[in-house]
């Protein structure tokens, strides 16, 4: 595996749980919901997704809990906020501080372990093609989800009529409910994607990225998939390269220091942090680009008369 | 039609004592009424008569406490819009419930069942239109579009599903007198088609003009119901209001001539994509005169007001001149020292803040204006005396109707908040008024009022302006009239040579660009 090959794998792994965690949250804020507590969901996604992988022996099994957990923690926003109608970002922010706190107690029991990877799936024929063959057909079960996904929301968001449903929603809910959409119930749909999309990130930090559980490991790249929605400007696609865009920026900071270019490794880190900053305030420059595209109901509570 | 017609044939929908009630108010209060197959069919009541309550119950968005729906001949209940939809029921609202982030076909696709496939509503929804003579372009973005054409969709989006009832609510107080023309066309021919039409509004004018049958609301009840055609305006109003109103009438400019308020070449960018950006707008006001600007909604009309009042500050000190001073950098507050008085269309969250009382709404606003009577202490502490005193002048002097001693400003109905607001202003012997949308969604009563404050208030000799989308106003109070279209502003002239013709067609762009064109060519 020659040099560059090795960069771009590990600029795609660092990227594909920012890609799975902002898909999801952008189907919620597509629909006007805004959960901040996607670090919170992907954490406890995270934890579950390593417990369960431990005790049963099988990733996939893990997989399948870290989707569970973050459905679950997410059914826990949707309760608060759809149904009784709490403040969308206090809850988010609560969500997210109770799962750093929840997933620190439920894997207090794995620290030190080792983990169990999820397999590498060589896609036959196709990851054998020079070059790009092990980079985009050579990976795991996860990036080829987190691939999937968007191309897939994409197409449920303009191309179907489920999806105009849930883009008209999060435009102006009151006109979509006197058109006969039920609004809480599109909502709470994306709520849970969201949320197990979410757990999906977790579950990729846990058995891919750093196949172990250490406390605290979602690092602050739940805040960094929601910052990723509004720098997409809530376009699937856009989504896409954004995490990539990010994915190398992080990945880039640690390969320069390896090359001996003499940055603290107190900066490198900072990096995806600082290009977040950076591209948010790059982007809402463009305010066209973000009114058109922002859903006009996110955030707002939605109480129908009658 | 002849009345034979109507009575051969079964009801297409009777209502027999439908009832809504909120609280203690019984908004409807057992309402029946019959619509006729191919009746235009008028619902007359002032704003809170309890047409929009009555409305949303026969299109299932409010589930009425008491009564029955008869639809052809067979009770129903209509739990929901779809279910009004499915049985042949189609609205178009007041407030469009259009997506602004959408396409027109996209729009249309969502109000669609699911067996119109959804690559095909594009194509449908041009042919319908045009069919209809409501020419629409699918793939554009609502946001882009003017509020007539956002009708349009409305009407468009309603016909797709080939109703027989169609409820328009108010629908021609956003559009000019052409548009209203050609939508009236597009009533008759859904009424020779056979479909049915309840048509709610206020201006009695095209009811008597176009409308077979007329039910009038007051008070959540119904008070009669007659043929407007052989019906007066004056007698329509009576039976709506339930006495008479008082006219108001602007008599000859009294002012000594000085100009009050002016602006010069006053332009401004867009702030949002959304928003219309100010071109060139040259406005004078004389002393004791009244400048009207009518125009359709979204034209410039609160940019302009803000510019105005210094809730936007514009570039060139001399773009705008209040009371003698170029004011065009200084901000409301300095304006309003000047003896400047403001009163924005949005009564809730920017005439007034709804979760504060009347007398705190009165400090916000006069802080500065009144600092000698409202703080004292040398620390600037309330008066609250003060406060209090000057609220109750405004309450008595507008005659404003509310429950408890000081209310918050949500507590008032729409008319009563107006009138605190405008006599909050009023109350400061004002040289300069700037008002947007004086008696938008105001009862008569209330609107005949405030009409006649600003009448009075510039026979004392101030310069008044007053936009409004409301043609039957602007003749009213006006001495003169300029229209508002896309940011320009056309010269005003005198109301007593201006038609109503020639400001529809201002309204609709025609002249001003005319106007404008060799102008800009000599600028440059």
């Amino acid at each position: 595996m020659g040099f560059y090959e090795a960069v771009l794998i590990s600029v795609m792994t660092a990227a594909t749980p920012l890609v799975l965690a902002a898909i999801g949250e952008l189907v919620v804020e597509r629909s006007g919901v805004l959960n901040l507590g996607v670090e919170g969901m992907m954490i406890m996604g995270a934890v579950c997704a390593f417990a369960g992988a431990q005790i049963s022996g099988s990733p996939f099994i893990g997989v399948l809990c870290g989707m569970i957990a973050g459905g679950a923690f997410s059914l826990l926003f949707g309760f608060l906020t759809l149904t009784l109608v709490a403040n969308q970002v206090a809850t988010g922010l609560a969500l997210t501080i109770l799962g750093l706190g929840l997933s620190g107690m439920i894997g207090e029991s794995f620290i030190g372990l080792p983990g169990v990877r999820l397999p590498v799936l060589d896609i036959p024929f196709l990851s054998d093609i020079p070059v790009i063959g092990r980079i985009v057909f050579g990976q795991d079960l996860l990036f080829y989800a987190s691939i999937g996904l968007v191309i897939g929301v994409a197409w449920f968001l303009f191309r179907t009529r489920a999806g105009l449903r849930l883009r008209a929603i999060g435009d102006n809910h009151g006109s979509a409910h006197a058109l006969g959409v039920s609004v809480i119930r599109v909502r709470y749909l994306a709520v849970l994607f969201g949320g197990v999309c979410s757990g999906l990130a977790g579950a990729h930090l846990s058995l891919v990225y750093t196949p172990q559980w250490v406390e605290n490991m979602s690092a602050g790249r739940g805040w960094i998939a929601l910052a990723l929605v509004v720098f997409a400007s809530w376009r699937p696609l856009r989504l896409l390269a954004g995490a990539y865009l990010f994915g190398a920026v992080s990945i880039g900071g640690l390969h320069a220091q390896a090359l001996g270019v003499g940055i603290p490794s107190q900066f490198v880190s900072m990096l995806p942090y600082l290009a977040t900053i950076v591209v948010l305030v790059l982007i809402s420059m463009d305010r066209r680009l973000t009114l058109i595209n922002r859903p006009a109901s996110l955030g707002q509570p939605f109480v129908p008369e009658r | 039609m002849q009345a034979s017609d109507t009575r051969s044939s079964a009801p297409l929908l009777a209502l027999a004592g439908l009832t809504k009630i909120f609280g203690t108010l019984k908004a409807c209060d057992a309402i029946s009424l019959e619509i006729a197959p191919g009746e235009i069919h008028a619902l007359l009541g002032e704003n809170g008569a309890g047409k929009s309550t009555l409305v949303k119950m026969l299109f299932g968005v409010l589930a009425p406490d008491a009564g029955q729906i008869v639809w052809k001949g067979e009770p129903v209940s209509i739990n929901s819009p779809f279910a009004a939809r499915h049985l042949g029921i189609g609205m178009v609202f007041q407030h469009f419930s259009l997506f602004e982030a959408l396409t027109v076909a996209e729009n249309i696709a969502l109000s669609l069942d699911d067996s119109v496939p959804i690559g095909q509503i594009a194509e449908r929804a041009r042919a319908l239109s045009e069919g209809y003579g409501l020419p629409l372009d699918p793939y554009a973005l609502v946001a882009d579009l003017s509020v007539g054409e956002r009708q349009r969709i409305e009407i468009v989006r309603t016909l797709l599903q080939d109703p027989q009832l169609i409820i328009l609510d108010e629908p021609t107080s956003v559009l000019t007198p052409q548009e209203a023309d050609r939508l009236f066309e597009t009533l008759e021919k859904l009424r020779s088609e056979g479909r049915s039409i309840l048509y709610i509004s206020h201006r009695l004018e095209e009811v008597r003009r176009i409308c077979d049958r007329a039910t009038v609301l007051r008070h959540g009840k119904v008070v009669g119901a007659c043929d407007p055609r052989q019906e007066t305006v004056a007698s329509l109003a009576r039976m709506m209001v339930g006495g008479d109103v008082a006219d108001v009438t602007i008599g000859a400019n009294a002012g000594d001539g000085r100009v009050l308020i002016e602006t010069r070449r006053l332009s401004l960018p867009a702030r949002t994509p959304f928003a219309v950006s100010l071109k060139d707008i040259d406005l004078t006001v004389h002393s004791g005169e009244v400048v009207a600007i009518a125009g359709v909604a979204g034209n410039g009309q609160s940019e302009l007001f803000d510019a105005l009042s210094g809730e936007v500050t514009t570039s060139r000190a001399d773009a705008v001149r209040l009371a003698g001073q170029d004011v065009g950098r200084k901000g409301i507050t300095e304006r309003r020292l000047l003896g400047c008085g403001f009163v924005p269309e949005e009564r809730h969250g920017h005439g007034a803040v709804s979760q504060m009382k009347l007398s705190d709404n009165m400090v916000l606003a006069r802080h500065a204006s009144d600092a000698k009577t409202f703080l004292g202490g040398g620390l600037g502490l309330l008066k609250r005396d003060a406060v209090w005193a000057a609220t109750e002048r405004v309450i008595k002097a507008m005659d404003v109707r509310k429950s408890g001693v000081d209310p918050h400003a949500s507590a008032l109905s729409g008319g009563n908040l107006q009138k605190f607001i405008m006599g909050r202003e009023l109350d400061r012997n004002l040289s300069v008024l700037i008002v947007n949308q004086p008696t938008w969604g105001v009862d008569a009563g209330a609107a005949s009022r405030i009409r006649q404050a600003i009448v009075d208030l510039a026979k004392s000799g101030a310069a008044v302006v007053v936009i409004s989308q409301d043609l039957d106003e602007v003749f009213e109070i006006a001495h003169s009239i300029a229209v508002i279209h896309h940011g320009r502003l056309s010269a005003s002239e005198p109301a007593r040579t201006l038609t109503r013709e020639r400001i529809g067609l201002l309204m609709g762009g025609a002249a001003p660009e005319a106007d404008t064109v060799p102008e800009a060519a000599h600028a440059h």
